[in-house]
């Protein structure tokens, strides 16, 4: 997999940035603990996610009567692995249709959001209107706000329009969410472009429909790419907004965070089994976009972890 | 830095025809026709989405509904800004540069005042009133906050959780970055992506992926599944129910927030420690420093304003934790903590009065955070 082998390079930062490591260099000799303290607590990291993909392998009745490390007797025992719990997962506990419900839940709360905020944007930065100031101060005092405050009004509104449990309630709410932290990245980036850029293009006659289309939007793919994976990821694993719009008004349109939730609710050897491959399940796109999209990811995580 | 002046002059610069005569700077229609366009993209969204039937009916094929989305998303709200365009375009020039900016900027400012700010207000109006709305109670739902014994043990709980879960983020984060760039680069990387991993699943997976650290199975009852018993046991302890176990079940849900957000304090803080110039560390080794010297009197203060940013970034994703806690215990055997409740209250309850109360302080807590951001943005603008 180039992905793998390439991905992990984003985490190191450039070459010219790194330490020089002089053999004459005293701290040389202090190389053998810091391995130890660092493979420790990588160990310790590890273990937890090793669990469960192991298990989620193994044979259901065996998952319930032996722990996951156990395996380490019959490792090479034909007999050991089933994909099993997948099948039953996918199939009999619906978490195949959840995960097209995560589908149709993430991607138009992706997509949304950026084109809205990205619009906004360019009028933040490169537009005068009255109250811009003002008005992008709120948006700056938005990101924090929890999203919490809005779940009570939200759902009365919703509930009294009929539309809780359906998909575009959700799309919506998380565009309202991811708002004003995209609208802040977004116009961050895009005011620092040159604005020679912007007064050439007007010379020629662009109007600013043209120039935010033309110029400004495909300058600003980075900052784009990164809040995309920030979103994407924010909306996937998100729990809550879900549980309270989605909830009970429509179970089949659950998505994977509220099956999972509920399945590790049930109480009882059945789902004990079940656990491990429905969890992996829920976190295979998140991981997939991880290894591809690293580079992305942690500049999207980076730019915005404080969003409320 | 090179952040361009804003408009100011360009709107002076291409030379425009004057305005029409008899055209009127007519302040009022401005506005209206400011506002008007700001809501016409959301409007049609809202249409949109809550008329068209199949969008919303459960049955309907989920591809189409994904396709629809999609079009409709990109497509649709592409269209609706283009034709917004071209219609302000048909105005006078000084009026159209007038109301272009509202829309562009108006649909993403309606979307936040319709699902942020307006709910904000509201909710702090429910907080101040009974279970189900109908009547105005004064601060007594606060008051109840901080008497009972319920809500005590849950706000007790968040603020323990706020203390030491960046404690140990932060704590391991530094630990991590710091040695692992003692190591080298490609054992460097590895190791990071190892411990960053866990950023990328949900809470709820997260929780689910402890279970398995932590379940339990009384004496008798079965080999103990859970890693933490089979370790204990073996030790020739008696096997632990540990999300039952007074105070600590805390420590151990705390434990799974400190393992999906180390690696984000870890990828912060590295660049920030590479960042540390080299000669101020070769200068403290020449002189006789020992590494943890190094580390305490230059590495440390030199990058005390990361921290300080990841610090408050953990601190408020721990505030509002709730996944972990709804999934592993539900808040029962006093784990509760305040985002929990909210949502037991409020949904399960029905008691939107509390809820809402609680709602409000997560977001008391963040306020200072909320007023430095603007402090801070108002600092740049004045520089630019």
């Amino acid at each position: 997999m180039t992905a793998v082998t390439e991905a992990p390079e984003v985490l190191v930062e450039p070459k010219r940035a790194r330490r020089t490591k002089d053999p004459h260099n005293s701290f040389q000799a202090s190389r053998t603990p810091a391995y130890l303290a660092v493979g420790l607590i990588a160990l310790i990291w590890v273990i937890p996610a090793l669990g469960i993909l192991i298990s989620s392998f193994r044979d259901p009745q065996a998952i319930r009567t032996s722990g996951w490390w156990t395996v380490i007797d019959d490792l090479f025992d034909a007999g050991t692995w089933t994909l099993q719990n997948y099948e039953t997962v996918l199939r009999g506990e619906g978490f195949a249709n959840a995960f097209v419900n995560s589908l149709a839940v993430t991607i138009p709360a992706v997509v949304i959001p950026i084109t809205v905020a990205a619009f906004a944007a360019y009028a933040f930065a490169w537009m005068d209107f009255p109250g811009r100031t003002v008005l992008f101060a709120v948006v700056v005092g938005l990101i924090v706000v929890p999203l919490q405050m809005a779940l009570i009004p939200i759902l009365r509104i919703y509930v009294d329009l009929g539309v809780t449990g359906s998909f575009p309630g959700l799309w919506l709410a998380h565009t309202g969410f991811g708002l004003p932290l995209a609208v802040y990245l977004l116009r961050n980036y895009m005011g620092s472009l040159p604005s020679s850029l912007i007064e050439s293009a007007e010379v020629d006659g662009a109007d600013h429909y043209k120039i935010f289309t033309r110029l400004i939007l495909p300058l600003s793919t980075p900052v784009l790419a990164a809040f995309a994976t920030l979103q994407f990821l924010w909306v996937w694993n998100d729990y809550l907004v879900a549980l309270v719009f989605l909830g009970v008004a429509a179970p089949q349109n659950n998505v994977l965070t509220v099956e999972l939730a509920g399945l590790a609710g049930q109480f009882g050897e059945g789902a004990v089994s079940l656990l491990p491959a429905a969890a992996f399940i829920s976190m295979v796109l998140p991981l997939v976009v991880f290894f591809l999209l690293q580079r992305y990811f942690v500049r999207g995580l980076t730019a915005g972890a404080v969003k409320g | 830095m090179s952040t361009p002046s804003l408009m100011k002059d360009e709107v002076s610069q291409p030379p425009r025809p004057p305005a029409q005569p008899g055209s009127r700077d007519n302040r009022i229609s401005v506005w209206l026709l400011r506002i008007l366009s700001a809501l016409v993209v959301p409007a049609v969204l809202l249409l949109f989405f809550f008329t068209f039937e199949f969008l919303q009916d459960p049955r309907t094929n989920k591809a189409l509904q994904i396709v629809v989305a999609i079009i409709v998303g990109v497509g649709g709200v592409w269209l609706l800004f283009w034709a917004m365009d071209r219609l302000v375009s048909a105005l006078p020039d000084r009026a159209a540069a007038g109301v272009r900016p509202f829309v562009f900027a108006g649909p993403a400012l309606m979307l936040l005042g319709f699902y942020l700010v307006y709910p904000t207000i509201d909710t702090i109006i429910t907080s101040l009133r009974s279970a189900d709305g109908s009547e105005f109670v004064g601060l007594d739902n606060f008051i109840r906050l901080f008497t009972e014994s319920t809500y005590l043990v849950s706000l007790r709980n968040s603020v323990i959780w706020a203390i030491i879960v960046p404690i140990f983020c932060v704590g391991f984060g530094l630990a991590v970055a710091t040695l692992a760039d003692l190591l080298p680069r490609r054992t460097e990387a590895v190791v990071k992506s190892l411990i960053f991993l866990p950023m990328a699943v949900s809470f709820v997976g997260a929780s689910v992926v402890f279970f398995f650290m932590y379940t339990f199975r009384p004496e008798g009852f079965g080999e103990q599944i859970g890693l933490l018993n089979a370790i204990w046991t073996t030790l020739g302890n008696d096997p632990v129910d540990w999300l039952r176990l007074p105070f600590w079940n805390n420590l151990f849900l705390m434990a799974i927030l400190v393992w999906t957000q180390t690696g984000f304090a870890m990828v912060i803080l590295s660049s920030a420690i590479k960042g540390v110039p080299d000669e101020l560390l070769e200068a403290a080794r020449i002189d006789g420093a020992s590494e943890w010297q190094v580390f305490r009197k230059i590495t440390v203060p030199t990058i005390a304003s990361t921290i300080v940013v990841v610090w408050t970034t953990i601190l408020i994703t721990t505030w509002k934790v709730y996944d972990i806690v709804a999934v592993m215990t539900g808040g029962r055997d006093g784990t509760s903590v305040v985002a929990e409740r909210m949502v037991t209250e409020f949904y399960t309850f029905r008691n939107e009065g509390i809820g809402a109360a609680l709602a409000v302080v997560l977001l008391v807590v963040v306020l200072p955070i909320l007023i430095i951001n603007i402090r801070r943005f108002q600092e740049q603008e004045a520089t630019r």
